[in-house]
């Protein structure tokens, strides 16, 4: 005999049973709708006085962050918190990487943990999946070398849906460095399927056709791009990582693709204006722009929290 | 039950919250989704049709407030809450389908606690069928319907399942 809670509904179960998620490129377009219906849900609980509910209480969560990062890691330690799970940090500097621990080692003393959920930030691609198939807990890819961001992706597609209602007819705008950046391959992934149009736009060097094969268009041309676009997603110039050979140099870079405040005007009016963070004031983005009405800036911090949320709740709710 | 036997019992139910709450402006109606929000909008029409007084409604969440988390093999979803704020001076009214367990219940009420602190909290169910694991009890029942475990509650609504209201009780 079963007590506690009735069986729930089928329409109230949810429609996810994914236990990790690595990337946006094997979601289905419902699964990732239904991760932006259950960020709506958490969203709300952080205009309660209480910010905090006993959804993954219990659960331990283990941020492993082996590339710096700062805003993704308290974004997600916060998202716990707020969850009630308990949270480990390790980044490279602390953990026994450092001392020639392989991956696979540090993976099966986070399991002889028991942790329930590990959220990894790892400079090589596809180090997410790595752990995924091997360890029964949850994991959570918060960024694998140039491969993929989904989470930075979700919270992208949550803000532009939360403003325009809809993404499907959209026009979106990815500028910047596109080869090597897990941002722009994750929101390629998750606009196409959402329905959007998608043009990428940087110098030849960091924006290959080959992209055009995932059914993205490219342009080299900002000004050609900016009158038709609904959403401007900025990313960083990372230069201190740049390689000379692919960049044209800051000043060149700022002339040629900077949205400088000259050629915001281009924009339509409701023009969204998004940027992952942090901002190069100045280089991919001018100040005035930044911060300006269009700019959704801020509002990507605050969902971000809510769909790390999310997340987090939907791989890691169950008992596994 | 059919559709107009719960006419009739979310009317009455609509009768014992006016007699009970006079001040009918500090009553929020809190349906859990997704009946209860339906039985919440319902009994707020009938208020309104009898005292011609608005009152306020609101929806609770109570998945992510359930106490299974480390046990479910099945992953409820979640909803946005919603409830007018501030809540202190309040009687926020939980209204649902079906009380069992009353786990839904506790849920429901730490819920409310996060949004602020009510005066008082009252509970309204369209039908009872017993087996309480928790100290909780109704204020108002459409109907008590004494059940065995092993037996199916089935309440449907027009709004929540594109078919005519009524209640089954299906045995096994």
């Amino acid at each position: 005999m079963e007590f506690g809670w009735k069986k729930i509904d089928d329409d109230m179960t949810a429609r996810w049973t994914r236990k990790d998620l690595l990337g946006l490129r094997e979601l289905t377009a419902d699964e990732i709708n239904f991760v932006l219906e259950t960020t709506d849900a958490f969203k709300q609980v952080g205009t309660r006085e209480i910010k905090k509910v006993p959804a993954l209480r219990g659960k331990t969560l283990v941020n492993f962050f082996v590339e710096p990062s700062t805003r993704t890691r308290t974004s997600f330690e916060l998202a716990a918190f707020r969850l009630s799970a308990d949270v480990i940090n390790i980044s490279a500097t602390t953990s026994s990487l450092t001392k020639g621990e392989t991956l696979k080692d540090t993976a099966r003393n986070l399991q002889a943990l028991q942790a329930d959920i590990i959220v990894l930030r790892h400079s090589s691609a596809g180090a997410p999946q790595f752990l995924a198939s091997r360890l029964k807990a949850s994991v959570i890819n918060a960024g694998d070398g140039a491969h993929e961001h989904p989470t930075q992706a979700l919270l992208d597609l949550y803000t532009i849906r939360e403003r325009r209602g809809e993404i499907a007819g959209l026009h979106v705008a990815i500028i910047g460095d596109i080869l090597f950046s897990r941002v722009a391959r994750s929101n390629i992934f998750g606009l196409l399927k959402l329905g959007a149009r998608v043009t990428l736009v940087g110098p030849s060097t960091l924006v290959p056709r080959e992209f055009e094969k995932l059914g993205a268009e490219v342009s080299y041309k900002i000004e050609d791009v900016l009158p038709t676009a609904d959403v401007v997603n900025l990313l960083r110039i990372q230069h201190e990582r740049q390689r000379r050979e692919y960049f044209p140099g800051l000043g060149e870079y700022i002339r040629l693709f900077g949205l400088t405040k000259q050629r915001a005007k281009l924009l339509k009016p409701d023009c969204l204006i998004m940027h992952p963070g942090p901002i190069n004031r100045g280089v991919e983005i001018d100040s005035e722009v930044a911060d300006g009405l269009q700019s959704v800036i801020l509002d990507q911090v605050t969902n971000g929290l809510a769909v790390r949320m999310a997340v987090l709740y939907l791989c890691g709710g169950i008992a596994r | 039950m059919d559709a107009e036997a719960i006419r009739r019992a979310l009317r009455r139910i609509a009768h014992e919250i006016i007699e009970r709450n006079p001040h009918l402006e500090n009553v929020v109606l809190a349906g859990i989704p997704s009946r209860g929000v339906e039985i919440a909008r319902r009994i707020a029409g009938f208020i309104r049709e009898i005292e011609k007084a608005d009152v306020d409604t609101g929806v609770i969440d109570v998945a992510m407030h359930r106490d299974d988390v480390g046990t479910r093999k099945e992953l409820p979803v979640v909803h946005a809450s919603k409830l007018p704020v501030p809540l202190e001076e309040r009687t926020v009214i939980i209204a649902d389908d079906v009380l069992y367990t009353g786990r839904t219940v506790r849920a429901a009420m730490d819920a409310i606690n996060s949004f602020g602190r009510p005066a008082r909290i009252q509970l309204a169910v369209l039908v009872d069928r017993g087996h309480r694991e928790l100290p909780i009890r109704p204020d108002y029942v459409g109907k008590n319907l004494p059940t065995a475990t092993r037996e199916q509650i089935q309440v449907r609504l027009q709004e929540t399942d594109n078919g005519p209201d009524g209640v089954w009780l299906e045995k096994d």
